[in-house]
């Protein structure tokens, strides 16, 4: 496998423009004749089959949900990041490129994240076309907030529901194009795999989950846009039905998956609260600007947090951080809750929780002010845990939110299989070791609307493809290799559900490739996951018939897929010796506890390549080069 | 605490259904309601039958997948929650429960209490959107947009479609979710040059599908998780009566249809 990363010379400023003139074109009356396949129907996807459907391609999208409006992407709350220095405080394409290689701690691309930078101005006036009801201010234009990381206002809104609306917009767009009979959606419908011919990809294997009948679609290029793998942990902020199956498939037949260990630990979620939790839900980061984090100072104080009097609290970010206090990035805020729990001084009824207190806050600006900037996240508080935020501290926790890593792709979007392009959270391209608030939803779109458009043409334009049908032997055996996996979850009978493998592998992965990775750890999470994958396959009850409606059987499949994923993550992490993001490994700290890069040996991606079930997978490696960003330890004290 | 629930099952579209009686035992005031049904399930799998089939994904209120009748309340008791934030704190021991799927014509159930809501789909593909064709769109700030428009078109925008408000309805109309989109659409600067042709086709399309009229009763705005207000309706009157009005050939064909 060879890894060729595309990239264009000369200056990064000019260079996508460069690579677009670059580019071969598609006849616009020719564009009818190729089928393209999309996968997933977020962001990144939706915006893809609605763009391609403009241009005259022939598309087919596909989303497990029962309609392409419930993508993940609907759940971002924050906002969506773009240079437009609307506010005039000093904002640029280039400064948005700066801060988005540094955030992602010198492990992203220099040229992708600065194409993503540039695209960003475009995505705004895109989404206000379509109707997107961004904030505004009492003059009419948009307005902007902060996020972290940065240290100018370039964050675009719409309330709390950005990615909802930024996603209705896309999804709008696609329905459009549905009616016009330029895309045919098909909802309910899973992708199981992916089929290559002659090396390259050229349709999909999928499962009606409605009828269960296992389908061939045929195509002259493949998109996945199927989001991220946060899922392995079980426990994540993401969707119930978020998975990482379609990569996972594509991934076997060749596609190599980059940098699987950086995940994003989200620091404010809401703890755990019993076995029979299935999900965490994320308290907006904007709540840090006024609360304050702390924890008692003794160990297993089972005291009521208005017991504590003040010189018994602990406010350990503040005390460790002194210039960034309760607002140092994601990733330290997490291990700091990490730390302090696991001292023993964590509060709630399992110990792993630390407070965000509001009091000083009420006291010196007024409830009603508090009310106002988070007024409705004090009530979703509440309904999950039934305590008032404005009189208790809220308990918070970090949890998984969102996965860097991803299939590798080149700056073209285009995977090691040729044909197969892969989009937004589904690839490793633009965050590096750890995602910046409010550039997720900037990068789905702007691989959606902006991209490959672009990049699926020259694909196109330059290939000779071979006329396919479903009839060809690849398809064939390749769907009978997925009826036989699904005969297979059905035929184990065995006594332990889904639902508990998953908990069980999801508790490995976090308590061994969470927060806080050690070799010795990782060692021992790869042993346990094959084990637990063993006995999986032996001993999972499945029930129901593969010929019906059943979500049983549509998890097992998942959970399949997780398991050898996270077993890579594991190696991957295991390889990685080095702190960098949100990986972070125990051996490598400075003495203050903090995380310690080596440039020297792993600048680069690591991609890797599946050799088949028994065979360990091959590393590869993509060197970065930084010439624009020069590579700095990150400080926040 | 210990619930008895009495659920629709309906193995699939043309099967027949009917009630079943399930306890739930040793159930936590701090479970959501699906946390609930996941419990059930597992038991039920144990016990080699066959489990509950509902909808969710985001378990977070946004997404719009879950949704069913709790004692013949869409979403259940809470006002401004859906059921996948709905916890069990909002209930008590020895409570009955009674869950169905959402009963429409246009909602055909699919397996137990999961309905098929593609209808939805149709109506904003007849006319839900703003034509931008990607790349063409001009500077974000050209157009300036009055606040309070677009914080009603906010208000508007909020539907997740859920469904809850066609289930609600006597007449199992899908007045506010249209009537969501057209205002949403119609309140701001952009969405003005297919006003009109999107009024007309997004009811012609209400038509189709087999939806009920509207007759203001008002038990849509009541269950509907993201408070979407009744005026939406009124706002979608207008706009239809006024493009008919221009275009009565349209009418006409409506009618027929
Ligand atoms: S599951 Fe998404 S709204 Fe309830």
């Amino acid at each position: 496998m060879k890894l060729d990363s595309r990239v264009p010379s000369g200056p990064i400023e000019q260079a996508w423009e460069k690579a677009r003139f670059d580019m071969k074109l598609v006849n616009p009356a020719n564009k009818r004749k190729f089928n393209v396949i999309v996968v997933g129907s977020g962001l990144g996807g939706g915006a893809a089959a609605a763009s391609l459907g403009e241009l005259g391609y022939n598309v087919k999208c596909f989303c497990f949900q029962d309609s392409p409006r419930r993508a993940h992407s609907i759940a971002a709350q924050g906002g969506i990041n773009a240079a437009k220095n609307y506010q005039n405080d000093g904002d640029s394409i280039y400064r948005l490129f700066y801060d988005t290689v540094k955030g992602g701690d010198f492990r992203a691309r220099e040229y992708n994240v600065y194409r993503l930078a540039q695209n960003s101005v475009s995505i705004i006036d895109q989404c206000v076309a379509q109707g997107v009801p961004f904030a505004r201010e009492y003059g009419g234009l948009l307005a902007n907030r902060s996020f972290g990381g940065a240290q100018v206002s370039r964050t675009f809104y719409a309330r709390g529901q950005t990615g909802q609306q930024l996603l209705l917009g896309a999804y709008q767009a696609l329905e459009a194009q549905i009616d016009a009979g330029r895309v045919t959606m098909y909802p309910r419908t899973e992708m199981l795999d992916l089929v290559v011919i002659d090396g390259k990809a050229r349709g999909i294997i999928t499962r009606n989950l409605v009828t269960g009948k296992i389908e061939s679609h045929v195509a002259d290029a493949v998109i996945l846009a199927t989001g991220g793998y946060g899922n392995v942990f079980y426990l994540s902020t993401n969707a119930k039905g978020s998975n990482c199956t379609a990569i996972w498939r594509a991934h076997k037949r060749g596609a190599a998956f980059a940098n699987p260990c950086f995940t994003q630990i989200h620091p404010t979620c809401i703890p755990v609260s019993g076995d029979y939790q299935s999900k965490l839900t994320l308290m907006s980061e904007s709540l840090r600007n006024d609360g304050r984090i702390w924890v008692p100072k003794e160990k297993g104080d089972k005291r009521t947090p208005s017991q504590i009097p003040e010189g018994e609290r602990d406010y350990y970010l503040e005390r460790r951080y002194p210039s960034f206090g309760n607002l140092v990035p994601r990733d330290v805020a997490s291990r700091a809750a990490k730390a302090v729990c696991d001292e023993g001084r964590g509060v709630g009824e399992t110990g792993l929780g630390v407070y965000l207190d509001f009091a000083e806050s009420i006291r010196r600006l007024g409830r009603s002010t508090i009310e106002e900037r988070y007024g409705n996240l004090f009530e979703m508080y509440e309904r999950i845990t039934g305590e008032n935020p404005y009189e208790t501290p809220m308990r918070i926790y970090p949890a998984i939110h969102y996965t860097m890593g991803g299939l590798w792709v080149d700056y073209q979007l285009m995977s090691t299989i040729p044909g197969l392009f892969v989009l937004g959270e589904a690839n490793f391209s633009d965050h590096g070791a750890n995602r910046l608030g409010a550039s997720a939803l900037m990068q789905g779109l702007s691989d959606g609307y902006f991209v490959i458009p672009y990049t699926l043409g020259n694909y196109l334009a330059s290939n000779k493809l071979s006329k396919v049908d479903t009839g060809a032997p690849e398809f064939q055996a390749v769907a009978a290799e997925v009826e036989q996996g699904v005969q297979k979850l059905l035929s184990i009978k065995g006594k332990r559900t889904v639902a508990s493998f998953h908990r069980e592998l999801g508790k490995i992965i976090w308590d061994y490739c969470g927060m806080a990775r050690n070799a010795e750890g990782l060692k021992h999470a790869i042993g346990r996951v094959r084990e637990l994958r063993h006995e999986f396959w032996t001993n999972v009850n499945v029930p129901g018939s593969g010929d019906d409606l059943n979500q049983q059987l549509e998890g097992a499949g998942r959970v399949a897929d997780f398991f050898e994923l996270g077993e890579l993550m594991c190696l991957d992490a295991l390889e990685r010796n080095e702190s960098c993001g949100g990986h972070f490994r125990e051996e490598y700290q400075t003495d203050e506890g903090e995380a310690l890069r080596d440039d020297e040996n792993f600048q680069y991606v690591a991609a890797w390549e599946y050799k088949g079930p028994d065979t360990p997978p091959e590393l590869h490696k993509e060197p970065l080069e930084f010439e624009y960003v020069h590579p700095a330890q990150r400080s926040y004290k | 605490m210990n619930l008895t629930l009495h659920v629709w099952r309906q193995a699939k579209a043309s099967a027949p259904g009917r009630m079943e009686r399930y306890e739930a035992k040793d159930v936590s005031p701090d479970m959501s309601f699906l946390e609930m049904l996941d419990v059930v399930n597992e038991k039920l799998i144990a016990d080699g039958k066959t489990p509950i089939t509902f909808e969710h994904d985001c378990r977070e209120g946004i997404c719009g997948s879950c949704g069913f009748m709790i004692n013949g309340v869409a979403h259940g008791p809470k006002s401004g929650t859906t059921v996948c934030q709905l916890h069990m704190r909002s209930f008590k021991d020895g409570d009955e429960l009674y869950l169905e799927p959402w009963r429409a014509k246009a909602f055909p159930v699919l397996k137990d209490l999961m309905v098929d809501r593609n209808a939805f789909d149709r109506i904003i593909a007849a006319g839900g959107y703003i034509t931008a064709r990607t790349g063409s769109a001009p500077d974000g700030n050209a157009i300036p947009v009055p606040k309070a428009s677009s914080d009603q078109a906010m208000d508007a925008a909020a539907c997740i479609g859920c469904g809850a408000c066609v289930a609600a309805c006597p007449n199992a109309s899908a007045a506010l979710f249209s009537g969501a989109k057209i205002s949403h659409l119609g309140l701001l600067p952009q969405g003005q040059a297919e006003r009109e042709r999107r009024a007309l086709r997004m009811v012609a399309q209400v038509k189709a599908e087999q939806f009920g009229n509207c007759t203001n009763i008002g038990e849509c705005e009541a269950v509907c998780p993201k408070h979407i207000p009744l005026a939406v309706i009124a706002r979608m009157n207008r706009d239809y009566l006024k493009a008919s009005w221009k275009d009565r050939g349209a009418v006409k064909q409506d009618e027929s249809a």
